[in-house]
């Protein structure tokens, strides 16, 4: 995968957000990142075919057929083959794997894959149902009006009741400083202007609140409400050639996991991330690498929480004590093992459809070197990259496992 | 005496029922007498269309249909009678609730989604404030007959400060309903007493005055008399603390605390705006730009005395005061300043979006630009003028804070001492005019106090805090 890029993510936090005012709709995220993209790989000549990932752009943005706007981006990409790919906010990696899988089966050589989401387009409460989407809608009414942050809130719960709240916060918290951290040093980010001298302070002195939100989290646990996309390029060795792209500013996807859990039954263990822990060692055993070769990782931090536990999953440290691991600072950036270095969904932002896609734009500036600010050191003996993109309560994994060219 | 329902009951069972009655009278107070939720079956609000109406209609229409979904209220209906003489009002009003309902359906959706529970049918947040829309709504029934307020226990008076309409209006709603007919009354400036005797009220009137805008203005003045009965005032408290609303009582005095302060203060700054357009002579219209900054940055307060005349209405203002005026032999509750104003056409006040109308200042984006010349009758742009006028006020104090700044300061009476010590040691004019006007605002407050308008000082500084957004209540010790 190569040429990558990002747009910014748009939403509470940038300064250039005003909601009362309009803002560019879906059109203008797709064309941005795949022109962003084709700018690089030589024009939209060389493209083979076509694939974005996108959540609900039905219900966002009045919109469906996505893939229709494809030619839009380019002249070129006319009547070239394209398809919308959905699996709530793991929609970026499916989008990911369907190019793989097209380059594998040799129906293409260079395929542009894209992730977009403009959610803004609503207020939270009414943009809660829709997120909602990406669980049972048996289980809605049921649910939390917040219903995602509900359902994360019950996890955290079950977290705190197991293994004690201060420490779970702190883990917490540290897991929100280092997403601010993180997102200052991307320009792209949407909390890239955050000047809260104090996140750590901050989010740990917040305290959830369960008659305006949920019971367990703080809106600080929670990602970010975001417009963005994000577009790379997924290319086959005779690809790479045609683009014009050298080997070392590409990644080689080495190995990748995809799982799917049923959805409408609930998690076996509130505490586990059970789909993520199979995808992400299914991606590790197809790639022939265990953790300790990953030198960094890029993962679905939709909700705090859910980083701690995906912590576990990746048996960086055992259950229950993720949070002590992400408490002492290993996921820091400048910690053993730098987790979401330029903010993750937390920090970065979450444009749904568009994380997944996200998540390989860093894991390929990384280990390339082209990170600017927010880079760091990929080391000679742990010189993979791992992305895990979850969709909805663990249901949806693509994990994928990558080496610079 | 023997209420309509007990006339009934005997009527139907003959005496021996009766001494059963009386027990069980006894036993159960609120089996003769409605409880809170009976009450608010049917109310009404008189003068709805109108800026308070509204506002009230609003609050009243969201308890009820809060208790109306109550499990033990479900098969109940809730009837709110909006009535107005203006059939355009009425259908902006329907306009004004459904935005405001929604907006606040969406800051309580956690609890909305508990309250239909039972609703298989409603689904998602949207589906759920969309039929808190309509729940609410569908109490409001609008109208342009006073006989729609016949059958209510409950009517709110909202309608303009003219005593004699609400007199009229309240007795001919009483004369024909069931005689149990309870009314919270809206006046800023009539004493309920007069309202409760020429009308035949009998202990079934409070006072119970908004402040505005009602949806937002946490405060509410509420005034007895020696009349009223318990279970009206016991019913007011309950009904405004669901509205989360800070009660403070007032004595039955024309203007009650809040007009009390807010007259006396104002009528202090114009006639000071007099002595000084006088002592220096300088135009009037510069005075009044002098005291109106001395009000506003000298006092920490959020508006001037003169931007606060323009928000209420000058018109209002002056007919508060002629209200007020009778009733204070040994005061001169007028001013000829506001006459002038009116006969000139300015009257300042709201428009219907809430967007300030000009007065003796000119607004433009929320910010004051000009000030109304009362000879030329128009308006002088403060460019002309205002850098002189604050030279001569002077510079203030290194110590000052503008009153934004206070509303989240912790250690805010600290800093008030050090300002107004230092304003107290300056020399200047504006210093000078600021402390004058500060120890006059602390004698209005004591006056309220002796006049028995308010039962205590912290009752007039709650009003002044609560009512008025000042930071500092006026009764203290900072310019002694």
């Amino acid at each position: 995968m190569t040429a990558g890029y990002n747009t910014i993510s748009l939403g509470t936090g940038r300064k250039e957000f005003n909601p009362k005012k309009p803002r560019p709709g879906i059109e203008h995220y797709i064309n941005e990142a795949g022109k962003g993209v084709l700018e690089k790989i030589g024009g939209a000549d060389n493209v083979d075919e076509s694939v974005i990932g996108n959540f609900m752009a039905a219900r966002f943005n009045k919109q469906g057929h996505i893939d229709g706007f494809f030619p839009m981006i380019d002249k070129k990409l006319s009547m070239k083959p394209a398809v919308r790919v959905e699996g709530a906010c793991a929609s970026g990696g499916l989008s990911l794997v369907t190019g793989i899988r097209h380059v594998l089966a040799e129906t293409a050589d260079v395929v542009l894959s894209l992730g977009v989401e403009v959610q803004n387009t609503v207020k939270a409460i009414y943009g809660a149902d829709i997120l909602a989407l990406a669980g049972w809608f048996q289980k809605r009414k049921q649910g939390h009006a917040y219903f995602f942050p509900g359902q994360f809130s019950d996890r955290a719960g079950a977290y705190y009741e197991k293994y004690g709240y201060d420490r779970s916060r702190k883990g917490m918290a540290r897991w929100y400083a280092n997403a601010i951290e993180n997102a200052r040093l991307d320009p792209t980010a949407q909390e890239y202007q955050n000047t809260n001298p104090d996140p750590y302070g901050t989010a740990l002195k917040m305290k959830p609140n369960g008659r305006a939100f949920v019971d367990n989290l703080t809106v600080l646990d929670c990602s970010k409400v975001s417009d963005g996309a994000s577009g790379i390029a997924i290319c086959s060795e005779e690809g790479l050639k045609r683009i014009g792209v050298d080997k070392k500013d590409a990644v080689e996807v080495i190995g990748f996991g995809h799982a799917v859990r049923d959805i409408s039954s609930d998690p076996t263990d509130l505490t586990e991330l059970e789909t993520i822990k199979f995808a992400a060692h299914q991606a590790m055993e197809n790639a022939g690498v265990t953790i300790d070769q990953i030198g960094t990782i890029e993962t679905h931090d939709c909700f705090s929480i859910a980083g701690i536990l995906a912590v576990e999953a990746l048996g960086l440290a055992p259950k229950g004590e993720g949070a002590d691991y992400v408490a002492e600072g290993k996921t820091s950036r400048h910690g053993e093992m730098p987790m979401n270095t330029t903010g993750g969904l937390i920090g970065w932002g979450h444009p749904t459809g568009g994380t997944g896609v996200h998540q390989a734009v860093t894991i390929w500036q990384q280990l390339t070197g082209k990170a600017n600010d927010a880079q760091i050191e990929i080391q000679g003996n742990r010189p993979y990259g791992l992305t895990i993109n979850m969709g909805g309560d663990d249901v949806t994994v693509v994990s994928i496992v990558f080496k610079r060219g | 005496m023997v209420t309509l329902a007990e006339k009934n009951t005997l009527h139907q069972y003959g005496n021996g029922f009766n001494r059963q009655l009386e027990r069980e009278k006894q036993l159960n107070f609120k089996y003769i007498n409605m409880t809170y939720d009976e009450r608010l079956q049917n109310v009404s609000v008189l003068g709805a269309a109108g800026k308070m109406g509204s506002g009230i209609l609003l609050l009243t229409a969201i308890e009820m249909a809060d208790r109306s979904l109550q499990p033990e209220n479900k098969d109940k209906t809730f009837i709110l009678n909006a009535i107005d003489v203006s059939p355009q009002g009425l259908s902006g009003l329907n306009k004004y609730l459904r935005a405001q309902v929604r907006k606040i359906a969406e800051k309580k959706t956690v609890w909305l989604r508990k309250m239909y529970a039972e609703r298989d049918d409603l689904i998602e947040n949207y589906d759920i404030i969309d039929e808190y829309i309509f729940t609410v709504l569908n109490i409001v029934r609008p109208a342009t007959v006073l006989e729609a307020a016949y059958q209510s226990n409950l009517v709110f008076e909202a309608v303009i400060e003219n005593k004699d309409l609400k007199v009229k209006l309240l007795s001919q709603i009483n004369q024909n309903g069931s005689g149990d007919t309870w009314f919270f009354t809206n006046t800023s400036s009539v004493p309920i007493n007069e309202i409760e005797t020429d009308a035949g009220l009998e202990g079934r009137i409070l006072g119970f005055h908004f402040y505005n805008p009602p949806a937002i203005q946490k405060l509410v003045e509420m005034i007895t008399t020696g009349n009223t009965k318990q279970e009206v005032k016991e019913f007011a408290l309950a009904y405004a603390k669901n509205l989360r609303k800070v009660v403070v009582s007032s004595n039955d005095h024309a203007g009650f605390i809040g007009n009390g302060h807010f007259m006396r203060d104002a009528l202090h700054g114009l006639k000071e705006a007099e002595t000084l357009a006088a002592e220096k002579n300088i135009p009037l219209y510069q005075a009044i730009y002098m005291i109106n900054k001395v009000s506003q940055d000298y006092l920490i307060r959020p508006m001037g005395i003169f931007q606060l005349i323009d928000y209420v209405g000058i018109d209002v203002v002056s007919f508060i005061l002629s209200v007020m005026n009778p009733y204070h032999e040994d005061e001169e509750l007028q001013h000829n300043l506001l006459d002038k104003m009116l006969e000139q056409g300015v009257k300042g006040g709201q428009f219907s979006s809430g967007a300030q109308k000009d007065g003796f200042l000119k607004y433009k984006g929320g910010r004051i630009v000009a000030v109304w010349d009362i000879h030329k009758q128009e308006y002088v742009d403060l460019e002309k003028f205002y850098e002189d006028c604050d030279s001569m006020l002077g510079d203030l104090p290194d110590s000052h804070v503008p009153w934004k700044a206070t509303l989240r300061m912790k250690n805010k009476d600290e800093v008030f001492k050090t300002f107004f010590n230092d304003l107290k040691a300056l020399d200047t004019l504006g210093a000078k005019l600021a402390v004058k006007y500060g120890r006059r605002s602390k004698e209005i407050g004591e006056q309220l106090v002796n006049l028995k308008v308010a039962q205590n000082i912290d009752d007039v500084n709650t009003v002044m805090l609560t009512g008025f957004y000042h930071a500092y209540g006026p009764v203290n010790n900072f310019f002694d």
